[in-house]
Parts: C-alpha cells; sequence; structure tokens
C-alpha cells in the first residue's frame, strides 16, 4: 500500500499494518521514535495497536544533538 | 541546591548535546562536565537512512533529566506540537521554549515566546522559556507561571559572553523562580560572572561542543559553576575608584 512518510510517498507490504511493524520494517534502530499518525501524536505503548491504512501520513521523529 | 518545579539538581551546570565531533567525545565531556540535565532538538527522521548513530545511544536515559527544545519553530502553536511530540516519547521531563524571532542573530520572539509558554503551562508542561535579557518580558514569564526563566548572555554559539550584565542582575533580582543563563557562552570567565551575578544556573553547548578539547573544557565549566557560585555566596568587595593599600604604609620609618 502507499503511505506518506515524513513527506516521501512510499509502499510498504500489506503486512506492515501497524506502526511497530512499520518500524521495524525500516530498519529504525534509534533508542528513541516519536511517531504522529494523521496528525494525531502517538504514544509509545500505542504503536503496537495503531493500525496502518492506505495513504495514511506518518511522520517519524527522533532526537538529534541541540542546545 | 537548584529546583525547578518538582526535579531538585545538585549540579547548576545544564549541558547542550549539539555539534560534539562525535558521541564517545560527548559522552565523556558529559561525564566530565557531571551535569544532570542534557537538552537536544527534536527533528524528522531520515528515514531513507535509518540506521545513523544517534547521540542518545551512548546516553544513560535513566541517569539524566532531559530537556528538550522547541528549536525550528517560529510560531506558538509550532513550540507546542514540538513540545507534545518530545513528551511522547515518554523520557522528557522538562521543555525548553525557544522560538527565533530572527535568522540573523537568531535572537527569541518575545510574542511567540510568551504565548507558548503560556499554551505549555495551560498543558501542565514544565516550562524554561528562553529570553532575550528584557527585564520586564521576563517577570512577564514568570508572572505567566515559567518555572524558570533563561536568558540569553548574547546570540546563540556566539561566544560572545555576557553583553548586558546590567539587564541579567536586574532580572536575577527581581525573579523568585530560578535564572538559567542560557546562550552566547564563551568561557569559563562567562560561567563564573553569570553565577557571579547570582544566576542559579547556566546552559551552554558550543562553549564546550566546540572546544579544542571539549572534555577538559567541560571539567573547566563545572569548576566554574562552582567559584561563580562560592564567589556570589561569599560576598565580593566593592568596586572603588581610588587604590586602599593592604599592607601598612608606615613601612620600618627609616
Amino acid at each position: 500500500m502507499d503511505v506518506r512518510i515524513n513527506g516521501n510517498k512510499m509502499n510498504i507490504p500489506q503486512d506492515v499494518n501497524t506502526i511497530s511493524k512499520l518500524i521495524a520494517h525500516l530498519n529504525i534502530s534509534n533508542p528513541v521514535i516519536i511517531v504522529e499518525h494523521n496528525a494525531q501524536i502517538l504514544q509509545k505503548e500505542d504503536h503496537a495497536t495503531t493500525e496502518v491504512a492506505p495513504n495514511d501520513n506518518i511522520e517519524l521523529i527522533q532526537f538529534v544533538g541541540g542546545g | 541546591m537548584l529546583q525547578i518545579g518538582p526535579y531538585h539538581f545538585q549540579s547548576k551546570l545544564f549541558l547542550g548535546t549539539g555539534k560534539f565531533s562525535n558521541f564517545d567525545i560527548q559522552k565523556e565531556a558529559v561525564d566530565a562536565s557531571e551535569t544532570e540535565v542534557l537538552t537536544f532538538a527534536v527533528q524528522r527522521m531520515n528515514i531513507y537512512e535509518p540506521n545513523q548513530p544517534n547521540f542518545l545511544e551512548k546516553i544513560d536515559l535513566q541517569k539524566f533529566k532531559f530537556l528538550p527544545n522547541t528549536a525550528g519553530a517560529k510560531t506558538a502553536e509550532e513550540a507546542v506540537r514540538i513540545a507534545k511530540l518530545a513528551q511522547a516519547s515518554g523520557i522528557c521531563h522538562m521543555v525548553k521554549v525557544e522560538i527565533i524571532g530572527c535568522d540573523k542573530t537568531l535572537l527569541p520572539d518575545p510574542v511567540e515566546t510568551l504565548r507558548a509558554t503560556e499554551m505549555l503551562l495551560e498543558e501542565g508542561f514544565i516550562v524554561l522559556p528562553y529570553t532575550s535579557d528584557d527585564v520586564v518580558l521576563a517577570k512577564r514569564l514568570e508572572n505567566l507561571g515559567a518555572h524558570a526563566i533563561m536568558p540569553g548572555a548574547s546570540p546563540i554559539g556566539s561566544g560572545q559572553g555576557i553583553v548586558n550584565p546590567l539587564n541579567l542582575q536586574f532580572i536575577i533580582e527581581q525573579s523568585e523562580v530560578p535564572v538559567i543563563v542560557d546562550a552566547g557562552i564563551g568561557s569559563p570567565t562567562d560561567v563564573a560572572y553569570a553565577m557571579e551575578l547570582g544566576a542559579d544556573g547556566v546552559l551552554l553547548n558550543t562553549a564546550v561542543s566546540g572546544a579544542t578539547d571539549p572534555v577538559k573544557m567541560a571539567v573547566a565549566m563545572k569548576l566554574a559553576v562552582q567559584a561563580g557560585q562560592l564567589g556570589f555566596e561569599a560576598g565580593r568587595i566593592p568596586k572603588k575608584t581610588h587604590a586602599v593599600a593592604s599592607s601598612p604604609q608606615e613601612g620600618l620609618g627609616l
């Protein structure tokens, strides 16, 4: 299915149907990942239960060095 | 002891995590500084390079209190969104409101900073606004309920030190909440000066990460905080326009 991740259109397999599966699919190893799903900020415990559907808009956010 | 909201700190030095040459040096500098508070920024992930090392990999998440900033925000609404994103990580304790109003000087937008502080306080955040050294604005932020005030010493990353000590002194004297001098610090002299003025703490980043030896500079900054604090508590002598001898002037009368 097609989804939009951080502004980029991306095709992901049909079985990548939750946020947790999407993070695993993208091989993201950051210690902290924050997800905004269709303009809704998700709590970490909701990653496993939040379903990904075609045309979803997903923002993957990280912490980076700063002052 | 420094208290901000519900948190108590032995160290009065807050350290930023930007622009270290590598994460090993950063970790060493963080440890050497003995800071208890680390700041960082919130950013979109590069999904095409998801395995790039992240600075948090070297950081013991249980050991520090985390102060994400809202850098990149131009409006109060954007700052609130960034703060909420950071909060959703589950590891953050406070938020530094940072809304830049001028790309050339990186000075904060006072109106948006005030609005964001009010909005975030209503949402229950522990809010530390980064502000200019405007005395009245600092009081307005405090009156809203800000948990600490963080006036800049000089423009971010400039290393110019404290360019308006009088304003900082006024802010410190009037404030009922902690004052953390933030931005523009260049050397241990600046840190000691801020503490001698009566500041409750100092937040710095580039002064350590950009030093030739960041680890040694982290130690120097730690000691400067302590020296300045002790000097403030000890009470310095007043400045005089004329010499006052510290030795007897009579000598042996030969």
